[in-house]
């Protein structure tokens, strides 16, 4: 067969894992992946009386990455970069189409289907949310949404709960992280399909608050501002610690909590309390990736296209958000992260992880 | 916000400062990740990729003189990790931005508050190592 010449190191690779056809099937028709498409149109540009050498190399290609597709282990490291930063860039997109956030995806992306070993991907995660959070928080601050003061006081409860979070992980096994991490999946599918209650105005200043001179004043969409006073400040400080914690313990954002936090307990209102979470974020991530790249969980061949893809995800999902319609969309993700999550449980019960 | 006074400097002003920091930390580091993921997979691109197994970093890719040090030496991991690095202090250098700002508004109490997130961040970044 013409295909050995190609890269006759690969055969190997494809006949190890239970593979036992004759080599007359080798270049039998293999489905097409969407993504390919390029390369099958360079293919033909190849002269016509090179064609079996063409639909051989054609196959060739179709079935190598099936292959990895389905036997991961076989994958160079080219290849899983690749993978992995289309997989990332598919998270950060959907996850700030849908204002969900990509970490919560990328983890049982990464331990599910890549198999890469949970501390890894926390820690990946991590270093993504942080890049995510800072690109998007720059552009909100300037808007006038985000309450830099509430911010700033609450990270007090985030920075701590994270670190502690970050310190328990070496503790606990993986597999309870794995299980811990589908709870908090299944939780945040929950959370985005809840109908979010109209938010109280004009409540009363409570003493506590005015006294941290967090009250403050956002451009109305009726034009002018709209003043606000913060309600029941211990009780958002001690959810922040626990948003922190989280984010810590399974390296994503945990804005949902943050957000919960501010806009249930403190009452303030939604479009300040997404801004100043997004704000957030990003400190209370710094705090738990200190720790865990102190630790030797944040591997740059990984970090490196989830970061990056993330990233490129999320800048074009911000760019496109103004108009899109996410109603369909943000039902699509909460199913997948219910999935996901109901998956992570099922593999941390089994030991999958 | 509801800063009155003569002075200039204002919760608004000290928020675009804020905004353009993380904007050129963010890019910056964006910038270097990827610099170093070209050298990374064109030395190494064709080695099997395997993160079933966890090892932990090698100790030069855990600290910052390590990390540093391996950067200049250009290792395409090493340059990995200092922008990982850079992105990491971003938000470090955020906040003491803004304990300068409040500085700026004789804001005492947030000065406070902000000084102590400072702490604990460079606590995480610079004193855990030694904890383990």
């Amino acid at each position: 067969m013409r295909e050995r010449q190609i890269n006759p190191l690969r055969e190997s690779q494809f006949l190890a894992p239970k593979r036992t056809e004759s080599k007359r099937n080798f270049c039998a028709d293999t489905p097409a992946i969407p993504g390919l498409k390029w390369i099958e149109i360079a293919m033909n540009q190849i002269p016509i009386e090179q064609r079996v050498l063409r639909n051989c190399a054609l196959q060739h290609i179709r079935r190598r990455m099936w292959h990895t597709l389905y036997f991961k282990d076989a994958m160079n490291i080219l290849e899983f970069t690749l993978l992995v930063a289309v997989g990332s860039f598919a998270a950060g997109l959907l996850g700030s189409l849908t204002g969900l956030g990509g970490g919560v995806v990328l983890v049982p992306l990464l331990t599910l289907f890549f198999k890469v070993d949970i501390r890894y991907a926390i820690g990946a995660s991590l270093v993504s949310v942080i890049a995510t959070s800072s690109g998007a928080a720059a552009a909100y601050v300037k808007e006038g949404f985000s309450n830099i003061r509430i911010g700033m006081f609450l990270e007090i409860a985030t920075t701590l709960g994270a670190l502690a979070g970050a310190f328990l992980a070496a503790f606990i096994s993986t597999k309870a992280l794995a299980v811990i991490f589908g709870l908090m999946l299944l939780y945040s599918a929950y959370l985005s399909r809840k109908p979010r209650s109209r938010a109280e105005r004009n409540l009363p200043p409570d003493a506590l608050a005015t006294r941290l001179r967090m009250n403050g004043s956002f451009p109305s969409e009726e034009g002018g501002t709209r003043h606000y006073n913060v309600q029941r400040v211990p009780a958002g400080f001690s959810l922040m610690f626990g948003a922190g914690a989280l984010s810590g313990l399974l390296g994503i954002g945990s804005g949902a909590v943050k957000v919960l936090a501010m806009d249930q307990a403190m009452k303030i209102p939604f479009k300040v309390s997404t801004t100043t979470s997004n704000f957030m974020i990003g400190v209370t991530a710094a705090a738990s990736a200190g720790v865990y790249l102190n630790r030797g969980y944040v591997d740059p061949g990984l970090a490196m296209p989830v970061m990056l893809g993330v990233l490129a995800g999320s800048m074009l999902g911000a760019s496109i958000l103004v108009k899109a319609e996410t109603k369909v969309l943000r039902l699509v993700f909460s199913i997948v992260i219910a999935v996901l999550g109901a998956q992570m449980l099922y593999k941390g019960f089994t030991g999958g992880i | 916000m509801a800063q009155t006074g003569n002075d200039a400097f204002t919760d608004q002003k000290l928020e675009n400062m804020v905004g353009n920091l993380l904007r050129a930390g963010v890019s910056l580091s964006a910038f270097v990740v990827l610099i170093g993921g070209v050298i990374y997979l064109a030395r190494h691109g064709r080695e099997l990729a395997d993160y079933r197994i966890f090892h932990g970093e090698p100790s030069e890719l855990k600290s910052l003189s390590g990390i540093v040090r391996d950067a200049f030496a250009l290792s395409g991991r090493g340059i990995i990790q200092l922008g990982l690095l850079l992105l990491i202090a971003t938000p470090v250098f955020r906040v003491a931005l803004s304990i300068w700002g409040f500085a700026e508004e004789h804001d005492r109490m947030y000065m406070v508050f902000t000084g102590i997130v400072l702490v604990v961040l460079l606590y995480s970044l610079l004193g855990s190592a030694s904890g383990f």
